[in-house]
């Protein structure tokens, strides 16, 4: 129980840590149950060492049971995160500063002089409302037909907005020297506008879906063998949109098929006939496809004439 | 386009706060995370971490491909999970034919890369295989005991960052009083080797003696196994400084101007500025109002004052 020798033992006990440097362990070990059978015992021995200087602190009873101070850590370990940033002083503070004024605690509660009575500053019934003074004397330098109450509804927004601004400017100079408070994140809501001032059109959820299948298009199959992203809907029906007839009339149904052809061909031969169809149109349309016929094929389909091939008896000297 | 944005609930602003840096830090917690492939003995030892440092650790149980600690590109996932789980060290366990069974041990500062410290896990015994009087078992986050020997954990610069990090790992949270009832746990790291290091979690037994210091007394309930060094990455010197600085230990404020004597007891000191007459701003009273009128409500004030207490009393 008790240690022969005064092995020096480095002791933290703000950490309950311990390190024994002066331990030798046996190069060739025995077996793996003594090895850990030492290591044990020698871990024994040091917790012993902490817990020695542990119970002889000064320990106040709780109802969980005796707590005792513990010293601050010796060793030093890296930090998780960096110091904390002196805030730099905002645009007020350094008028004020310069200026030499200084900051006066306002109370919560005013005397009000319209209705002696001591109303609070801010809040529900307080002192100077701005929406309940009934009457504004004209002044001399006021327009006629200026409305002084929407006036002064104007002037306080600009100056709240004049406010706000201040503000995002204070924090951005804060943001750049590293102290933004933890509880305030500066997000960028829009690309810097650069050309028109219009801003940037909102794509709805359907065109962003149509966009997809628009690209698909160029590719050489028709975008068939894309791979699709995860979620990304199959294109809705593309190419010629076909309503095809039903060859058979159902039961008790109108031919339609039939009923196709006849409406066009009443149309045609109604009195009215002339009006509907473009007789102009009609012949020149029948003519060039005489014309074409006539010609032979499309030019396309023609054998091309090969021009190196020189004519057979051909009569240069005329 | 700047947008100012704060959190619209308190419990977000708390968190916020939490995650702040500040002069006195929280506990570290750790993530653990495994590479593409996990054998079976490393599987268990980073579900074994994970429930020795249950209330201050976070285990991702899907395999991250692109995590590779010590190639410049294969930290960023690391970092990014650092930054969104407030986590600043991470065990990081992979399997391959050239390192096997290998776990690293990483440590961040400011959600970027700090120290990396690789080690191979031999002789691996679970928790499950020991056993033990339940009624000695550890309670979770109880602060532990952490035993270093060996003279290798000073001679031998990757045992010494080794000793740090598992310090670091191991330590929990910095508290100042500590309930004696509530020490059960050690964890012993014996240097066998200069290459092998020997980690053991075991329980404490306070047996009677003679005196107010119980005799102590562990027994092995926790997962053994043998650290064997691999690679290691010391940090620069310049971060290093910058992580280790810290604010000026600030000494215990001297009440000034307050002294105890035994004849009239606790005295102080009090200091009254200069009253400078002339420069002070007087407060605006009431201009319309006046003295006759000032003096006559505040004496109707006195007496609704003292009818308001008589009806307290009466009630």
């Amino acid at each position: 129980m008790d240690m022969e020798t005064d092995q020096i033992h480095q002791i933290d006990v703000g950490n309950l840590l311990a390190f024994n440097p002066s331990h030798r362990f046996p190069s060739a070990p025995s077996s793996r149950e003594e090895l850990v059978k030492e290591c044990v015992t020698e871990g024994t021995k040091l917790v012993q060492a902490i817990a020695d200087t542990l119970f002889n602190f000064p320990s106040t009873e709780t109802s969980d049971g005796p707590l005792v101070q513990l010293p601050r850590p010796t060793t030093k370990l890296p930090r998780e995160k960096h110091l904390p940033r002196p805030k730099p002083p905002t645009k007020w503070e350094e008028f004020a500063l310069k200026k030499g004024i200084q900051k006066r605690k306002k109370d919560k509660i005013v005397y009000d002089e319209n209705t002696d009575q001591f109303k609070r500053r801010h809040g529900y019934d307080r002192v100077n409302d701005d929406n309940d003074i009934p009457i504004i004397e004209a002044k001399a330098s006021d327009e006629p037909g200026e409305d002084p109450f929407a006036k002064r509804l104007d002037d306080k927004k600009k100056r709240v907005g004049k406010q706000e601004k201040n503000r995002l400017q204070n924090l951005k100079t804060a943001a750049k020297a590293g102290a933004l408070p933890s509880h305030v994140q500066l997000a960028v809501t829009a690309l810097p506008i650069s050309g028109t001032k219009t801003q940037p059109q909102k794509i709805g959820k359907d065109a962003l879906g149509d966009v997809a299948g628009l690209a698909a298009t160029s590719t050489a199959s028709g975008g068939k063998f894309d791979k699709k992203l995860p979620g990304e809907k199959p294109p809705k029906k593309q190419g010629k949109h076909h309503k095809y007839l039903p060859v058979l009339p159902h039961r008790g149904k109108v031919d339609e098929e039939k009923e196709q052809t006849n409406k066009v061909l009443s149309k045609l031969l109604s009195k009215h006939s002339h009006e509907i169809l473009n007789v102009g149109k009609a012949i020149n349309m029948y003519n060039d496809k005489k014309e074409k016929k006539k010609s032979g094929r499309s030019d396309k389909l023609k054998a091309k004439k090969d021009i190196t091939k020189k004519k057979p008896y051909a009569n240069k000297a005329q | 386009m700047m947008e100012i944005r704060t959190p619209k609930t308190h419990k977000a602003k708390r968190v916020l706060e939490k995650r702040a840096p500040k002069l006195v830090e929280n506990g570290k917690k750790t993530l653990i995370l495994h590479g593409t492939k996990t054998s079976a003995t490393l599987s268990a030892v980073l579900m074994e971490l994970y429930r020795l440092k249950k209330g201050g650790a976070i285990k991702y149980s899907r395999r991250n491909e692109n995590i590779r600690p010590f190639e410049s590109g294969g930290e960023t996932s690391l970092e990014f999970f650092s930054l969104k789980t407030d986590c600043s060290i991470f065990a990081y366990g992979s399997h391959t034919k050239k390192r096997p069974d290998n776990l690293v041990l990483g440590r961040m500062y400011d959600h970027h890369v700090y120290d990396l410290i690789e080690v191979g896990i031999e002789n691996f015994k679970s928790l499950l295989s020991f056993s033990y009087d339940k009624k000695i078992a550890p309670h979770e986050g109880s602060k532990p005991f952490i035993c270093f020997t060996g003279e290798g954990f000073e001679n031998v610069p990757e045992l010494k960052q080794l000793k740090e990090v598992l310090t670091d790992l191991f330590r929990g949270e910095v508290v100042d009083n500590l309930n004696l009832t509530g020490l059960d746990r050690a964890y012993i790291c014996s240097a066998i080797s200069p290459t092998k290091v020997f980690l053991t979690h075991c329980a404490i037994k306070l047996k009677k003696s003679g005196t107010i210091v119980p005799r102590i007394e562990l027994v092995e309930v926790g997962p053994s196994m043998d650290l064997v060094i691999r690679r290691n990455r010391l940090p620069n010197e310049g971060l290093r400084k910058e992580a280790m600085k810290s604010s000026k230990d600030k000494p215990k404020k001297k009440l000034k101007n307050v002294d105890q004597d035994d004849v009239l007891g606790k005295r102080g000191r009090i200091y009254i500025p200069e009253q400078e007459v002339g420069k002070n701003p007087l407060p605006d009273k009431s201009k319309g109002v006046k003295r006759e009128r000032r003096e006559g409500k505040l004496k109707k004030n006195k007496e609704e004052g003292s009818a308001s207490k008589k009806q307290k009393e009466s009630e």
